[in-house]
């Protein structure tokens, strides 16, 4: 069986960042293995600009974002093999593909996986009514439209207000069609402030917030929906019901961690994030195998996702190296206004970077890790929303061993 | 004086600032974390401007569409004219992140570019 020091599994922004940071760390012996045509992910398709700026200090395209990761993966010589799916994942690290060249099989010291996340669809989400076609998730429409040139329709309803809906909200108008509204169950939107001022309100297109889609009408093709409002406790409220004519209904209604492989593997998934169960080192819970982007936990900016993947290659050297690595037994754990936290698990040897989401939107808040009575950090943000992850870096002096970290959330 | 409300579209901060204005001047200004709020704010009360990215046909690719942004900022009430003339561009394989493709388009002082790689298949 062919051997390797590295198997990356996904060649989209986490794959890439990581394996250019573990060249320039001197680890030579790196296989990409990508099951599209071209490396780059989901920012292929991601045509819009705002990305970089964290990362590169200038505002890009996601394709341009991308390009500046796979020209560096090319300089520092970074084996990739496109056109080829993963298939099998083993505890023991043997990585079984699919290719032109037939079945293959590595044995790798250390996984990377890096293979992102999946829409949430229709049917997790249980809408009553006909299955008719012209009914698409937000990210299966911007392929449509970004890549394969296919307009997916004229009149267009939008339900949940996502990112990559808003996105594609402003996208839909550009190009001649008419939205008339985006729906979003809870009271406040899902994505991103900006996403909604310069998609949605430059276009004036509406957002009904505590509003739901109830039923979907339509034989061959969609013809319309009927909405409702909901209360604080998202049940229908009588007599609020609207019609809706379109010819299109686009779900923008959250992303899932897509880690079929990961199971395979034995790695724990935590039920709050739907990623793995990770240390500072960003190693799951099976020895030799890493995983950080948004098959870890989803994240709203891709320079996120560069820089997780960039500090997980210092994980992997050390691991390469011999370094022990299963001293990370101190637990994190978030409060019930945090909707996960990550890592799950620290040494309290090595400062690292906590990153989560809290579950509302709140004000100007205190955010506290605390092992018992004794605070390891605090930091006051000025608000904090679902749509924002919040990350900052714990130092690792003021932890001792064997007691859990808290991560507690107090508006201010 | 009236005080509005303004979501900076700048960063992913997206911060919410607050700013009281007279004549279309700022008299005071508040929740903008950096100088470039402040820069925004002023711009949309005189002249609102957006950046604005789509795709255009090419021959010969791997892909019948290839992706395109303007290099500057264009008013806002010009961006379904600049779409008209986005919409008029083919490309034929290869292009490269950055090839121009329509300078200066509709004379706003902002150029069409590539955004992606695309070879010749």
């Amino acid at each position: 069986m062919e051997k390797r020091d590295v198997v990356i599994i996904g060649g989209g922004p986490a794959g890439l960042a990581a394996a250019v940071e573990l060249k320039k760390k001197g680890i030579e012996d790196i296989l990409i293995i990508e099951r599209e045509k071209q490396p780059g992910g989901i920012l292929r398709q991601c045509i819009h600009d705002g990305f970089g700026l964290t990362r590169f200090g200038e505002t890009l395209s996601g394709p341009e974002y991308a390009q500046r990761f796979i020209d560096q993966a090319a300089q520092y010589h970074v084996e990739m093999i496109c056109n080829a799916t993963v298939i099998d994942l083993s505890s023991d690290r043997v990585v079984t593909y699919d290719s032109r060249e037939g079945l293959v099989q590595i044995q790798a010291k250390a996984v990377i996986l890096t293979m992102g996340c999946r829409e949430r669809t229709r049917g997790a989400l249980a809408i009553p009514g006909t299955r008719p076609s012209g009914i698409y998730n937000a990210g299966v429409a911007q392929s449509y439209m970004n890549l394969f040139n296919t307009m997916v329709g004229r009149e267009i309803l939008i339900m949940g207000s996502g990112d990559i809906g808003l996105i594609m909200a402003r996208r839909f108008t550009l190009e001649g069609a008419h939205v008339k509204g985006v729906f979003e169950v809870l009271p406040y939107p899902s994505g991103l402030p900006r996403n909604i001022e310069q998609c949605l309100n430059d276009y004036n297109i509406p957002l009904y917030l505590s509003h739901s889609v109830v039923d979907i009408k339509g034989e061959e093709r969609i013809e319309g929906v009927t909405v409702v409002q909901v209360d604080e406790n998202m049940k229908p409220v009588p007599g609020t019901e609207k019609e809706f004519s379109c010819d299109t209904l686009v779900l923008s209604v959250g992303l899932i961690p897509e880690n079929e492989l990961s199971i395979a593997a034995g790695v724990e998934l935590d039920g709050r994030t739907k990623g793995a169960f990770v240390d500072e080192n960003y190693q799951t819970s099976t020895e030799g195998i890493f995983a950080a982007g948004n098959v870890l936990h989803v994240h709203d900016l891709v320079d996120f996702v560069s820089l997780e993947a960039e500090a997980l290659a210092d994980g992997v050297v050390r691991y390469l190296n011999g370094e022990a690595q299963k001293d990370c037994e101190i637990e994190v754990v978030p409060d019930r206004n945090i909707g996960h936290v990550i890592p799950q698990r620290v040494s309290g040897k090595r400062d690292f970077q906590v990153s989560m989401r809290v579950r509302r939107p709140m004000g100007r808040c205190r955010i506290t890790l605390r092992q018992g009575e004794n605070t390891v950090v605090s930091k006051v943000v000025p608000k904090a929303i679902p749509a924002e992850m919040i990350q900052f870096k714990v130092p690792s002096d003021k932890i001792n061993s064997g007691e859990k970290i808290e991560v507690l959330v107090n508006e201010q | 004086m009236n005080s509005r409300k303004f979501v900076c579209i700048i960063c992913p901060n997206s911060c919410e600032i607050e700013a009281s204005v007279e004549d279309g001047k700022i008299q005071a200004i508040s929740g903008n974390k950096c100088k470039k709020g402040e820069e925004y704010v002023v711009q949309e009360l005189t002249d609102p401007r957006r950046t604005i990215s789509s795709s255009v046909l090419i021959e010969g690719s791997f892909l019948p569409l290839c992706s395109v942004r303007l290099t500057k900022p264009v008013p806002k009430k010009e961006i379904f004219r600049v779409m008209e003339e986005i919409n008029k561009v083919h490309l034929k394989a290869p292009v490269s992140a950055g090839d121009v493709v329509i300078q200066d388009v509709c004379g706003l002082g902002s150029d069409v570019i590539v955004t992606k790689n695309m070879e010749r298949v």
